[in-house]
């Protein structure tokens, strides 16, 4: 190692990795953040094609410029979902779709990044209960917590939830 | 549950609060939520919090993102690498084992803490295995780790690869068919139970780490020395790396599918071009099994033309006679490239196994119950 800093982040070495043109980073780097790209796509795009199309895309862009990423600047993930965000919306603006459809697709694009942004234990516990319409006490016996726990999991992941998508509505 | 007026009112508010989160995404049993319902309407602070949440749940989706099918995964790496040519490519023998794990992976990655508790049955010929999910993981771990020291990478089971006693190790279901085990399965299933050991009690998240980052560590050690020439000692038997990779991604295929079938999702068969390359590995070590159901003679070099159809298809000759297929041939077998794998993995009846049958009956009789005999826990 040239240097004697820290341990290298899991972003910093796939990005090094890639840019020296090992197939198994991109690779890797699919398997971890596909379905965070392809979950954003699908949403805003509302098109199965559309959002494959556009996953193999912002894979691409990396793949072939590693060096437009920049460790220092922020994580992976949301450099992905960033760029992911942009291109679903520009396609969208190619198509005309009318501006309130695009600020709606881009709300629940912004929602669903959040939620996919929350601590693992907020967002497996919000999953069960709301995508899988359990009620809060099978949640709780499905993850093996109490009651209360799963109860205060909900409230602080809405109240998270409910901050970001406030603040982001504040700045547009 | 009832509330009772009085000086616990207070408590009462806290418990209301509490119940907000849930109440807002519509997880509360009725009368609880007639409850809290009844309490907002006199509690403006909790009806505050109650509106902004709801507001929040709303802008919630009805369902999650869909994950992308695994089809993808191919076509965007495919994508990617006509655009700019990987440098140090995952060579072409250990790409099935890279695509089987990633597959397998991605199953893991949906599974709930009650699927990792169900109990996947790995049929193998000498009986049946039962393991939950994660010591499935620890299985897959410690058999790749054969792999492990060839390619400069730590062995991940501890103590020395010593000769084991044949006994029945503590994780295989008492009572099941399985027989102590003996030759090939006997050294796997030790360091199978030696891994478990150290990992009991584990969170699976762990397991399923330790396992992904072995796999993942094998794969770049490949694609660093792409030669594949090494041989990797399995106790039992000794194969190239390359056939040794293709080997592991069978088994973690099979294995994959085990565990899928226990928590009831599907699990989509490997690429053509790599199920291929495993019915050519598993033909290619057919002749050692087909010696334990059939003493070889020293005679004509016959052979069995085995015909496989489907993605994977191709024509191997089997010899019959021991090595050297300069005989006559005498029988031809037509199989589903599919079902021969799962064959030769012991997951169908030799005797039932639909197959086109030509010529003699003893000679193809033979080949189909030798094939399972290849199969290991």
């Amino acid at each position: 190692m040239e240097t004697a800093g820290p341990v290298p982040s899991w972003d910093e070495q796939i990005h090094w990795r890639l840019a020296r043109g090992e197939e198994t980073a991109l690779a890797e780097l699919y398997d971890r953040l596909a379905p965070l790209v392809h979950g954003l796509a699908g949403r805003i795009l509302a098109d199965q094609t559309a959002a494959e199309q556009l996953t193999r895309e912002v894979f691409g862009q990396l793949w072939e410029h590693p060096e437009s990423f920049d460790p220092r600047q922020g994580s992976l993930r949301s450099w992905l979902g960033s760029l992911t965000r942009r291109r679903a919306l520009d396609r969208l603006r190619l198509d005309r779709t009318d501006d309130h459809e695009l600020r709606e697709r881009a709300g629940a694009a912004r929602a669903q990044y959040v939620v996919d942004s929350l601590p693992h234990p907020l967002r497996e516990t919000i999953a069960l209960a709301w995508f899988d319409g359990r009620s809060y006490r099978e949640t709780a016996r499905q993850l093996g917590i109490t009651e209360q726990a799963a109860k205060q999991r909900l409230r602080l992941a809405l109240q998270l939830l409910a901050t970001e998508l406030a603040d982001e509505e504040g700045e547009s | 549950m009832t509330y009772e007026d009085g000086p616990a009112a207070e408590l009462r508010h806290e418990a209301f609060r509490s119940l907000l989160g849930a109440w807002a995404l519509d997880a509360c049993p009725r009368r609880e939520a007639a409850e809290l319902a009844q309490h907002l309407a006199g509690c403006p602070e909790c009806a505050e919090e109650a509106t902004r949440l709801r507001n929040a749940a709303g802008r919630l989706s009805p369902d999650e993102p869909l994950d992308p099918a695994g089809s993808l995964r191919q076509q965007v790496l495919d994508w990617c690498l006509a655009r700019r040519p990987a440098r140090l490519p995952v060579p072409r023998w250990a790409a099935p084992y890279a695509t089987e794990t990633a597959k397998l992976d991605a199953l893991l990655r949906d599974l709930g803490p009650e699927e990792w508790q169900e109990v996947a049955e790995l049929p193998w010929y000498g009986g049946v295995q039962r393991w939950r999910p994660a010591e499935v993981l620890g299985h897959l771990t410690a058999v790749d780790g054969y792999l492990a020291p060839g390619l400069g990478l730590p062995d991940p089971v501890p103590g020395a690869p010593v000769a084991v006693p044949a006994r029945v190790p503590a994780q295989s279901t008492p009572g099941a068919a399985a027989p102590a085990p003996e030759g090939p399965a006997a050294g796997v299933l030790a360091r199978t139970a030696r891994l478990l050991a150290v990992q009991r009690g584990a969170d699976p998240g762990t397991v399923r780490a330790q396992w992904r980052r072995q796999s993942h560590a094998l794969v770049r050690s490949a694609a660093l020395r792409p030669q594949g020439g090494a041989v990797v000692d399995f106790g039992f038997a000794r194969l190239p790396l390359r056939d040794a990779f293709v080997d592991r991604a069978f088994e973690c295929w099979v294995h994959g599918d085990d565990i899928a079938r226990a928590v009831d999702y599907p699990y989509p068969p490997p690429l053509p071009r790599h199920l291929r390359l495993m019915v050519d590995l598993a033909v290619r070590m057919l002749p050692v099994a087909l010696a334990a159901v059939r003493p070889p003679l020293t005679g004509p070099g016959r052979v069995l033309r085995l015909v496989i159809e489907g993605p994977a298809a191709g024509e191997w000759l089997i010899p019959l006679d021991g090595p050297g297929t300069g005989g006559p041939q005498v029988a031809e077998l037509v199989l589903d490239g599919l079902e021969f794998c799962n064959l030769v993995a012991a997951h169908r009846d030799p005797d039932r196994i639909p197959a086109g049958e030509y010529g003699d009956r003893t000679a193809i009789r033979d080949v189909l119950r030798a094939a399972p005999l290849l199969s290991r826990p």
